[in-house]
């Protein structure tokens, strides 16, 4: 479904990301580990076209990225995306959250974009808590909120950056429930995590990345169990 | 000096110049309100040009914004309403020409003002807004905005201020606002003591309630 060729994307001289492969298969769940500052942010970010791409290619659904003529919002639109640090608008409410892409960019009217977005929160636990902003919300609910906002454009696949990273440890659990619930939906996911419980129970596929390339990759058992790159080995060490 | 003290309690002109005074000032207030909505504005659009990724937008905001920061009012005033008008050949009125000037000069100031309230929003809020699929028109418009103007209120209320003393300046054009009709008042009567603290009273009866109200709305955006 995604597909990702010899990505290379530099900031400036820095080159961050140094010729990434990539498959992402129809109802995969991608577990992307690597430690911190080794590009996995930035993988993410560009199959949103969060950032533009310095060469390489980056094919969803037979479409290029890299195709001029793309309608960069339309492809956006159906990428969604959870950040580390939710990014909700704190000046709408919950339920304006949820429908602000379906009414802004898909056109549904507001009373059936409400009905999507109130079966979304409570879907993710949320009903009650349509009608209060952000603000009064804890870590864990604000996340599932910007699960239930990215999930009300439909999308064809999720990204996930790191989204219980920033949650106090007791709220964890709340928001990989409703990413499990997603995954056993058949909702193809890339999700960057430092869950390694999440990575082995529901990732079909673990990347490994270190210093902007793809050491390892592998099922999860197979990475976890047995790595055969020394950097992985290191890398899985230290988190015990 | 002990003499003078006395006069000055009893002294007529506190009731005199009272007429002077709310005819003046209507107009002060005319030419600072609409002077500074037009402000906006423009204030709005050179705000948002300064952070346009072409060099020719940001350009020519840059300009604008260096060359009125960079002379003083009075000179703008006087370079609209007399080097302008004589030039084009277009004849502005007193009142027309202060509130062009008004709205140019705090224009320069409040585009620095949205350049600033809009940066301040966290980069995330965009990206959000972008990753549901939204333009970068509707991104600025449902997300940036509403958060950025906030945050412009402080200042903003603060530029209105300034904006509203900077009228004084008009009395070299002849605008009939409350400065000029005060020194009116002095040439008449060759009374001064008296005339000017009216004209003090009259200014800081507006901006000293103004700033109490600002500091007010800045305590409740805080929280
Ligand atoms: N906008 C940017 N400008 C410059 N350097 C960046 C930018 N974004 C990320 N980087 C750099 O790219 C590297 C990879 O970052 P990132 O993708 O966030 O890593 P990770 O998510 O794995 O921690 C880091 O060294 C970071 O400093
Ligand atoms: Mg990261």
């Amino acid at each position: 479904m995604i597909k990702v060729t010899d990505l290379h994307k530099s900031f400036g001289a820095t080159e961050v990301l140094k010729g990434i492969d990539a498959e992402i298969k129809e109802q995969e769940v991608l577990c992307v580990i690597g430690p911190s500052g080794s590009g996995k942010s930035t993988f993410l970010r560009c199959i949103n076209l969060l950032e533009e791409i310095t060469a390489g290619d980056i094919v969803i659904d037979g479409e290029s990225l890299m195709d001029p003529k793309i309608d960069i919002n339309e492809l956006r639109s159906q990428v969604g995306m959870v950040f580390q640090h939710f990014n909700l608008f704190p000046h709408m409410t919950v339920l304006n959250n949820v429908t602000l892409g379906p009414m802004k960019v898909k056109g549904i009217s507001e009373k059936d974009a409400e009905k999507l977005s109130l079966d979304l929160l409570e879907k993710v636990g949320l009903s009650d808590k349509a009608y209060v902003y952000p603000g009064s919300l804890s870590g864990g609910q604000k996340q599932r909120v910007a699960i239930a906002r990215a999930l009300a454009m439909s999308p064809k696949v999720m990204l996930f950056d790191e989204p219980t990273s920033a949650l106090d440890p007791e709220l964890v659990g709340d928001v990989l429930g409703a990413m499990k619930d997603l995954a056993n939906e058949g909702m193809t996911m890339v999700v960057v995590t430092h869950e390694m419980g999440f990575a082995r129970e529901m990732g079909d596929r673990v990347l490994f990345m270190d210093e902007g390339k793809i050491m390892e990759e592998g099922r999860p058992e197979d990475i976890f169990d047995n790595p055969q790159h020394k950097r992985t080995q290191e890398f899985l060490s230290k988190l015990l | 000096m002990i003499e003078n003290f006395t006069e000055i309690f009893t002294s007529p002109h506190w009731v005199n110049t009272l007429p002077f005074i709310l005819k003046g000032l209507q107009l002060t207030l005319i030419v600072t309100f609409v002077g500074v909505f037009f402000g906006f504005i423009l204030g709005s659009i050179f705000g948002l040009a300064r952070l346009s990724k072409s060099k020719v937008i940001y350009g020519i905001a840059t300009v604008y914004i260096e060359v009125v920061r960079g002379t003083p009012i009075l000179v703008q005033a006087l370079f609209l309403y007399f080097a302008v008008s004589d030039f084009f050949g277009i004849n502005f009125t007193a009142l027309t020409a202060g509130i062009i000037a008004i709205a140019i000069n705090a224009g320069a100031y409040i585009a620095e003002i949205v350049r600033g309230g809009v940066e301040g929003i966290d980069k995330g809020q965009a990206e959000a807004g972008r990753s549901v699929g939204l333009s970068s028109t509707q991104t600025m418009r449902y997300i940036i905005w509403p958060q950025a103007f906030k945050r412009m209120i402080p200042p903003l209320g603060n530029q209105f201020i300034i904006s509203l003393k900077d009228t004084s300046i008009f009395a070299v054009i002849s605008l009939g606002e409350v400065t000029y009709l005060m020194r009116q008042y002095v040439g008449t009567t060759a009374e001064t003591f008296v005339p000017y603290i009216m004209l003090c009273l009259a200014y800081l009866i507006i901006t000293i309630p103004s700033m109490v109200f600002l500091r007010r709305i800045e305590r409740r955006l805080d929280v």
